[in-house]
């Protein structure tokens, strides 16, 4: 299979321009005879279905949610790059491209991130004409501020609630489609599979999740807009219902998977406390500007400091470690997200962690409390600091935070073409669920961006490109391939529900969890990754033959909703193990140990590994099929990270 | 920590329901009340029963998904949603009676599973600002004096998840309704649709089987996100003067 | 004003002209405690009931508590309904004060007072058998004789008593609360209008249940 990117020729910043052009528009009076299907109600995919509405198509939108407005970009809290150069501070467009090729480690495509930095200049324009609420100066124009170590001040917030404010716009402009008829909402419905005729992407195949009916709808265009994958680790800052379902089952018909391995994992979140834990909370990476990180230079401290005969503020200087300072001297405690993580790790490998379960360490505020005094500090992370009070129960007034690494966003997904079009013809992936745009590694603020420059900008351009080449006819649900989709569904759901083995969906995922973060998590090596291929196996295996899933597919069964997902997820792992080993360097949020400098860093191999790894599934139990599809600056120089 | 659980059970919206005792052992105090939930349903399960049913997604509370009427309070005990209460907020022996939020508007779907489609509605009818995607003016050619958007912002906030309707003794949606009409009544870029939003979010809200507002206050006491009772007086305020001058009749 | 928030601006609005009611009614009244065997309220009486503009607005007056009580009723009908099936367990008294939620039942208690209080009084002002009694060679309907001898009887000075409490506690939430419904909320305001309402609730019906508190005692 040839991947052809399809990015237009000419000067990169002419290239979208152009490309607007060049694509084929449909007639306004006839937009109406075509019917698009969104999965996914975030960012990309509210904004999407919103905007297809008011061009006049006709939109069937999805979401697992009990409303369009829960999806996880919700949580999102930092805030959104827009090159407005507002301050002018020598920000632009070429500087955002630049600076997100830069921070992707070079593995994305120029051409798409030069558009994304191009069109997020009308994203704030659009959401604060919708009524966001982002932050002002006292002269009434829009604040801005650095964030994620970028040297421009660049990002736009909403206080810490960036991504709720920016979907409850999305959301908004949703429900105004749905009251005007234009979008059809459908809630608690999850996609379980893609329907294809003549090799095109016609409808998809739903559960209702209130009374497990299973539905066929049908279209002459598919957008997933479905998240990305976090929680293929069990614990990670993603919903406890994000899920990879609806691209994975893409996937299986199909669409190819890019770029699986890449996952990006936060440094500042709350430790796990105990097995009970479900989820990880995020901290605001801010918290890295005023926090020294350190564990104790000894591993008997830590040991003492784990019992709690120790407390960490009666610890001496002369006894801590600030291990970032002492590593990174310029950069300090700013380094980067995934060196911030990896040295975490690193520590606490070696026994110096903090916490009852060793997999912390500190992040402390005395010496800013010191400098700025205590109301300065409270100003600045007040709210942060109450909440990890409620979580933890300590007072990091007093007492310094502890955290720890967790998986927070995932760069990889489904491959799509300069049209956010994945190689199976009418199928589109926007939002986090596609992989075009953030290459290894993802820049703070930068997803949010993403999410609303796929949906507002740039799907509704190209989706009428393809639409413009189809016939007005509508496929029947009644065609076999739906009926074919829909008796595979009901096939899997009752295979699930028969099997009554002993051990529940949740013990599967945590297993899965559990070998993905110890050998495909932060730091990867070809033994472990070999040794975590057997092991998902061997567990997909059990979980087929052994998994207790109880109650009846006609009813709300949130024990079957997890058993897809997992059942997914069991699959999905073994192909980023696939797609870690393959890949034997290391770049951006992907770390391979073979692959370092002698100072431990990571390292790329710009030569053998600078392009996109697009896999192929070829069924059940059979090796996936890889396709490479080569990456070509010409734009920027590639030049090897350094933090020292 | 020993608790005891009095959970409301229903397996569908026709069944009666009714509360079914519980007992868990061993809770860890650094648990969310969630988490217990989950080692309870992990109990169930392997003892070859329906786990309980609730809702929850994000778990950090923003997404205002978590519901639960815990021991006569929407969310519990403290003024946050139920993900973010932590089992050490009760003490070992603990009775907790769990109940799903009870209003005619969020009709019960299964245990604690009740459907707030209506609030969506709600918004449907005008919690919007009319502009089509492109074509709006640069974002710098609308100031807003910074109180204007802390204030609006503020109201922005809400999470949707109706614990003020759960919280009052009438089921009023007055808060949650405030909440976005405030916020748009305060930016310039609401002023156009201004009256009919108002008049029409009301309607709705009245259609979807809410309480009217007693100003109890209970509503904002219990809010997550500390939603100010100034909103229902905006409310209020906008209202009637949208119905004493728009043309609706 | 079919809508909940109408219904609700009409029983703020009403309740606000009781509320102006009820200092014109207890001026009157304090006109009771003069030494003058009744003469001033006797007159005072007279005028209310007499007076054109007075008896005008005295239909204003009725209409405003019909209006009171038959929109207290659907509302509260129509709160019901909006929670059909109630909770098993409740702590509101953690998020609002008795008095806010028990609006219906103090109203209630208030209107049973009412009731007699009209039969006792109003009734027998206006059409009951009533002496007279004569002033500089008027004739006036010797009101006063009937409150002071109904004022005699325990029971009545406690259901008095015990209705001024209601009504105590029903303006300590209903002053404020008909402000919000109006929509008049303003940081610098509200504690004005908190306080007043509060010092109103408490010396208002403090006073009137004064009156018959002393008269029994000055009879005893």
């Amino acid at each position: 299979m040839k991947l052809d990117s399809k990015i237009p020729e000419g000067p990169l910043a002419e290239k979208w321009s152009k490309h607007k052009f060049n694509v084929k528009l449909v007639n306004p009076a006839n937009k109406r005879k075509y019917d698009i299907i969104v999965v996914g109600t975030g960012l990309a995919g509210a904004s999407a279905a919103a905007s297809f509405g008011e061009l006049g198509y006709n939109v069937k939108a999805f979401c697992f949610q009990d409303s369009p407005r829960r999806a996880h970009s919700i949580a999102a809290q930092g805030g959104i790059n827009a090159a407005k150069n507002y301050q002018n501070d020598g920000d632009s467009i070429f500087r955002l491209f630049y600076d997100t090729v830069k921070g992707g480690d070079y593995r994305s495509r120029e051409g798409n991130v030069y558009r994304l930095a191009e069109v997020s200049v009308n994203i704030i324009d659009q959401c604060v004409a919708q009524g966001v609420p982002f932050a002002r100066e006292y002269g009434g124009l829009l604040a801005n501020r650095s964030f994620g170590g970028a040297q421009v001040s660049r990002t736009f917030y909403a206080r810490g609630q960036t991504g709720q404010q920016l979907l409850l716009g999305a959301y908004s402009a949703l429900s105004r489609q749905i009251s005007n008829g234009k979008v059809k909402m459908y809630t608690r419905s999850e996609m379980l599979d893609l329907v294809m005729v003549d090799g095109k992407a016609r409808g998809i195949v739903t559960r209702n999740l209130v009374t497990g009916e299973i539905e066929s709808h049908s279209a002459h265009a598919v957008v997933l807009a479905t998240g990305g994958y976090g929680n293929v680790f069990y614990l990670s800052t993603n919903a406890m219902g994000s899920n990879v379902t609806a691209a994975w089952r893409a996937h299986k018909k199909g669409a190819l998977f890019a770029n699986p391995c890449y996952t990006q994992i936060h440094p500042t979140c709350i430790p796990v406390s105990g097995d009970h834990q479900s989820k990880l909370t995020l901290m605001s990476e801010s918290l890295r500007n005023d926090g020294r990180v350190w564990v104790p230079k000894d591993k008997a401290d830590s040991e003492k400091i784990r019992k709690g005969e120790l407390k960490p503020t009666d610890l001496p200087e002369d006894k801590r470690d600030y291990y970032l300072e002492r590593r990174y001297p310029s950069f300090g405690n700013l380094v980067p997200r995934d060196v911030a993580s990896r040295n975490a790790k690193y520590v606490c490998d070696e026994g110096r962690g903090v916490s009852k379960t060793g997999l912390a360490v500190f992040l402390d505020f005395a010496d800013a409390i010191k400098r700025d005094g205590r109301d300065a500090i409270e100003g600045k992370y007040g709210n942060l600091f109450d909440m990890y009070q409620q979580i933890t129960g300590d007072n990091p007034y007093e007492t310094p935070m502890k955290i720890y690494p967790a998986v927070h966003y995932t760069m990889g997904g489904l491959w799509v073409d300069y049209n956010l079009m994945t190689n199976v013809e009418g199928l589109y992936a926007i939002g986090e669920a596609n992989f075009s745009d953030h290459g290894a590694n993802r820049l703070g603020a930068s997803a949010l961006m993403q999410g609303l420059a796929d949906g507002y900008f740039v799907i509704p351009y190209t989706i009428g490109d393809y639409l413009a080449k189809m016939p007005y006819d509508k496929v029947s649900t009644d065609h076999a391939a739906f009926k074919e989709a829909e008796a595979k569904v009901k096939e899997t759901n009752s295979k699930l529900l028969s099997i009554k083995g002993k051990r529940t969906v949740d013990e599967f995922h945590k297993a899965l969890g559990h070998i993905m973060w110890e050998y495909c998590g932060m730091s990867r090596n070809e033994e472990g990754l070999k040794k975590a291929k057997t092991e998902i196996q061997k567990l997909r295996k059990e979980f087929w033959e052994d998994v207790n899933v109880l109650g009846a597919n006609e009813e709300l069964n949130q024990s079957l909703e997890k058993a897809n997902r997992v059942a997914d997820f069991l699959e999905l792992g073994e192909l980023m193990v696939d797609d870690a080993l393959n890949r034997s360097e290391s770049c951006g949020g992907h770390f391979r140990e073979e692959s370092q400098t002698e100072e431990g860093e990571a390292k790329r191999k710009d030569d053998e590994f600078s392009y996109v790894a697009a896999w192929e599934y070829k069924g059940p139990e059979a090796p996936e099929v890889l396709h490479k599809e080569d990456l070509v600056f010409e734009n920027v120089k590639l030049t090897q990270r350094s933090y020292k | 920590m020993k608790i005891t659980l009095k959970v409301w059970r229903q397996k569908n919206a026709q069944d009666k329901g009714g509360f079914k005792t519980y007992q868990l052992d061993d809770v860890s105090p650094d648990m969310s009340f969630l988490e217990m939930f989950d080692v309870l349903n992990e109990q169930l399960l392997k003892k070859g029963e329906d786990p309980v049913h609730f809702d929850h997604d994000c778990r950090e509370g923003i997404c205002g998904t978590c519901s639960m009427y815990i021991n006569g309070k929407p969310h519990g005990p403290k003024q946050t949603t139920t993900c973010q209460l932590h089992m050490r907020s009760f003490s070992d022996g603990d009775t907790i009676v769990v109940e799903p939020w009870r209003a005619q508007a969020f009709p019960v779907v299964k245990d604690l599973v009740v459907n707030r489609s209506s609030f969506d509605r709600v918004i449907q009818a005008g919690g919007y600002v009319s502009v089509n995607t492109g074509g709006v003016p640069d974002a710098n050619e609308i100031p807003i004096p910074k109180k204007i958007a802390d204030e609006a912002f503020d109201a922005a906030t809400c999470i949707g998840c109706g614990a003020c309707v759960a919280a009052c003794k009438n089921a009023s949606a007055m808060l949650f309704v405030s909440a976005k009409v405030s916020q748009l009544a305060l930016l310039p870029q609401g002023q156009v649709e201004r009256k009919t939003r108002v008049e029409k979010m009301v309607s709705q809200m009245d259609e979807e089987g809410f309480g009217a507002c007693s100003n109890t206050g209970a509503c904002s006491a219990e809010c997550p996100k500390e939603i100010s009772l100034e909103n229902i007086a905006r409310l209020n305020r906008e209202y009637l003067s949208a119905k004493s001058s728009s043309d609706n009749v | 004003m079919s809508s909940t928030l109408g219904k609700k601006l009409l029983m703020a609005l009403t309740g606000l002209f009781l509320v102006i009611f009820l200092v014109v009614h207890l001026s009157g009244n304090l006109q009771l405690l003069l030494n003058d065997e009744g003469r001033a309220f006797n007159v005072y009486a007279k005028f209310m009931t007499t007076n054109p503009l007075i008896k005008t607005t005295s239909f204003i007056l009725y209409a405003a508590f019909i209006v009171h009580i038959i929109w207290a009723i659907i509302l509260t009908v129509n709160n019901k309904k909006a929670r059909p099936v109630g909770y098993a367990k409740t702590s509101a008294s953690t998020n609002s004060t008795w008095s806010s939620r028990n609006m219906g039942i103090l109203g209630t208690i208030i209107f049973i007072f009412l009731v007699i209080h009209l039969k006792n009084f109003w009734y027998v002002m206006h059409w009951g058998p009533i002496d007279m009694v004569k002033y500089e060679g008027q004739e006036y309907r010797d009101l006063y004789a009937t409150v002071d001898m109904a004022f005699s009887q325990l029971w009545y000075v406690v259901l008095y008593v015990v209705a001024m409490l209601g009504l105590m506690f029903h303006l300590y939430h209903g002053f404020s609360s008909a402000f919000q419904t109006l929509g008049l909320n303003h940081v610098k305001y509200n504690p004005v209008i908190k306080f007043v309402g509060v010092a109103f609730a408490i010396i208002v019906p403090a006073m009137f249940a004064a009156i018959p508190v002393i008269i029994y005692f000055k009879n005893f």
